[in-house]
């Protein structure tokens, strides 16, 4: 039951960007660690620069 | 569960759904219940999905789960991410779901229940599913790329650059149309008009908590702005009750167009953290959760359908929008059925993030059924309310009369009785001063779902949970509003700079602020001219919306048609031939009547002519003989710009039959766009 909720609460988060900065965290690490990593704050304004860039929203 | 069980099962489902659109279809009496168009649309979506979608996949477009992805390949942990299928179905139908499936069927609901029923329907399992799909499987296949790229690598510079002009134009028409919606539901309102501007401090609030206070926390934040919000309805019934308070947000339609103007102006050049991110999750949150609250309300309250199936305005005499059945029906109901501006986010946007290309069947075909569920949901609404109340609220007064008494005197002539204490007690019942000609299909939504939340929740909360329901359209429409200008600029920024090289800079401040001005003054114009009509503007706006949305939808089954017709797939082309060909039938014949009409309702330039007639013969009441002259020009604007998304749309349709035809004869064409082969690394959840 606790791993189930704990699954819907993961499928939630992800759904809503709440994990996106840790889900970045762990990609860097593992692909490109010599890169820096960003910061929280600069992370979550260049995402949603990024996602506002182009049609993310329909009539 | 053995074969023939299951094949029992869906055979039960069949027959269920069958009987269900036979007793839509057959019924005639005082009223229906609205449990058979939910089982209908269920059970037709899950034949659909089961069935032809699945047939779709294994014959036409052969998805190869052991390809890698864009987004496995260019996983840069930002937007090319590969991610669980529930969540990219969730964003894909967080993205598509906007105000439109809401606005179309009120609005077709003129025609009486049935028409749009059965459209609604068969043009989401046919067309609009298959297009979503199709195009989001052609665009995985293709790094990713948008339609424009799309329609330009595979039948060449004409066709990409009819796709790039026909979805600018699209976008300042939708705002435009937009727009004039929440005017509608705003004018001498000042409990909508406080609620919703307080959404805009909210709004600024929660961006700033999610970048500077606890930075990325979206989920807290989103919860203490919806909080917020509800707060925001509460706090303007109060307002509204107030007797000073209330004169500072009692605004005509001309200044709640102008705020929305400035607002638009604003949302396009502000940081996005600032207005447009942060309002968008809290439009999401707001979206998801009242559809979904809307859908147990109707599960549990099962409402009776006062609308007859099929009224006298098939004949294309309805107050709510001009002309005929045939085609206007198709026109007026694009989002929902199909539409167009789906192509444009199930190419670019959502192949960045599918993991695999089996999942796209139940993106794209899944998430587009479940979006013509919210059309159903929204054409119960507007048919639960007594058909006199929806003719009274969606009626503009340019055509039932200014004053209540004629309006109800006209309405009940045609025999849906209503009477002006009826409409005065649900006004007061709703906390407004009136509900006459609160065209756009906004306000009379909002009385369906009130009423069905109040009897469903608890009575006695109708006006708040009538501004509620004002709230929750009024921030998505916002939503859409910020957003369609902001990528409306970043492509107009795109164009220009091909002409001029440093207008096309977009992280300049002087190109950014010259963009935005042109696509706000756009959409504006329009905006400005609907709220001077006296037939309220969208009776104009809404067909010349949906015929563009369609010319879209028109493109993306073009540019579909084509491929599949040169990857060898000339048998399986009608899939999209099909809807293609419906389309480009109904668009055309709703844009000739458009333009070449002689009744001036429909026809733009005869309703030009008309006026000036009445203009020169001096028959107009002085104030509407100055605003004349303007309401001519734009009406023959109008009236060019359907020819003009006609041509468009014929432009490309022929450039691909006659690529398709060099390739059948073994002539030169673009190449495939194809990306090559890659194997993928990722196991298949």
């Amino acid at each position: 039951m606790d791993d189930k909720l704990q699954k819907l609460w993961d499928v939630v988060r992800s759904l809503s960007g709440d994990d996106s900065y840790e889900r970045y965290v762990q990609h860097q690490e593992q692909n490109h660690s010599n890169e820096p990593i960003l910061e929280r704050k600069a992370f979550f304004v260049m995402n949603l620069e990024n996602k506002w860039g182009g049609i993310a929203r329909c009539c | 569960m053995n074969k023939l069980s299951r094949g029992l099962i869906w055979l039960a489902i069949a027959i269920v759904g069958a009987s269900a659109i036979g007793g839509i279809a057959l019924h005639r009496g005082e009223s229906i219940n609205a449990m058979w168009f939910v089982v209908a649309a269920v059970c037709t979506y899950l034949i659909g999905y089961r069935f032809y979608s699945a047939w779709i996949m294994a014959k036409v477009l052969m998805p190869d789960a052991t390809r890698a992805t864009p987004a496995e390949r260019f996983n840069n942990g930002r937007d090319y991410i590969p991610t669980n299928r529930w969540v990219v179905f969730g964003h894909h139908f967080a993205a598509i779901a906007g105000p439109g499936p809401l606005i179309g069927p009120t609005l077709a609901a003129q025609f009486g229940y049935l028409p749009g029923t059965l459209w609604i329907l068969v043009g989401a399992v046919i067309g609009g599913c298959v297009q979503d799909m199709v195009i989001m499987f052609l665009s995985t296949r293709r790094n990713g790329k948008s339609l424009g790229k799309m329609a330009r690598d595979e039948l060449g510079p004409v066709g990409g650059f009819a796709a790039l002009i026909g979805t600018l134009t699209i976008i300042i028409i939708l705002i435009a149309v937009l727009g004039l919606v929440i005017v509608n539901a705003m004018k001498h309102s000042p409990w909508a008009t406080s609620t919703v501007f307080a959404t805009i401090p909210i709004a600024i609030l929660i961006g700033i908590y999610m970048r500077n206070i606890r930075p990325g926390r979206v989920l807290e934040a989103s919860l203490i702005g919806v909080a917020l919000l509800i707060f925001s309805v509460v706090g303007g019934g109060w307002i509204d009750h107030h007797p000073i308070l209330r004169t500072w947000f009692d605004f005509d339609d001309k200044g709640i167009a102008w705020f929305v103007i400035i607002y638009g102006f604003a949302a396009a050049i502000l940081p996005v953290w600032l207005l447009l991110a942060p309002r968008d999750y809290l439009s999401t949150f707001m979206k998801l959760g009242t559809i979904f609250l809307l859908a147990i309300a109707i599960l549990f309250l099962q409402p009776e359908i006062k609308m007859p199936a099929i009224t006298q305005f098939i004949d294309g005499t309805g107050p709510v929008f001009a002309g005929k059945l045939f085609p206007f029906v198709f026109i007026t109901i694009a989002c929902g059925a199909i539409s167009g501006f789906h192509s444009l986010v199930s190419s670019g946007t959502t192949p960045k993030l599918i993991s695999n290309e089996k999942d796209i069947r139940m993106i794209g075909y899944g998430s587009m059924a479940l979006e013509s569920l919210v059309g159903i949901m929204a054409i119960i609404s507007a048919c639960v309310l007594d058909p006199g109340v929806y003719f009274a609220i969606n009626s503009p007064a340019g055509i039932v009369g200014k004053e209540a008494a004629d309006a109800v005197a006209l309405i009940s002539s045609w025999g849906f009785p209503v009477t002006v204490e009826q409409m005065e007690i649900l006004a007061k019942e709703m906390g407004e001063s009136t509900l006459f000609a609160r065209t756009g299909g906004a306000p009379s939504l909002a009385v369906g779902m009130a009423t069905i939340f109040s009897t469903a929740f608890g009575q006695g909360m109708l006006a708040v949970w009538y501004h509620f329901a004002i709230m929750f359209e009024a921030v998505f429409i916002l939503t859409t509003l910020d957003a369609g200008t902001r990528v409306a600029r970043f492509m107009l920024q795109d164009l220009l700079g091909h002409i001029y090289k440093p207008l096309g800079e977009t992280s300049s401040w002087t190109s950014s602020l010259f963009a935005s001005v042109l696509i706000v003054a756009a959409w504006g114009y329009f905006l400005i001219m609907g709220v001077l009509d006296p037939n309220g503007g969208v009776y104009i706006l809404w067909p010349l919306f949906g015929i563009s949305n369609q010319m879209l939808a028109g493109i993306a089954l073009t540019v579909a048609t084509g491929i599949l017709i040169k990857s060898g797939k000339l048998k399986y082309a009608w899939v999209t031939g099909l809807p293609l060909t419906w389309l480009a039938i109904c668009t055309t014949t709703a844009a000739y009547e458009k333009i070449f009409s002689a009744n001036p309702k429909i026809g733009f330039f005869a309703g030009a002519n008309d006026m000036a007639m009445k203009l020169a013969n001096g028959v107009l009441p002085p104030e509407k003989a100055a605003i004349a002259p303007k309401l001519i020009f734009n009406q023959q604007l109008d009236g060019w710009i359907a020819a003009f998304f006609m041509i468009v749309l014929w432009i490309i349709i022929v450039d691909m039959l006659r690529i398709s035809f060099r390739h059948l004869n073994g002539l030169s064409v673009p190449p495939l766009s194809e990306a090559p082969h890659e194997k993928t690394r990722l196991a298949y959840q």
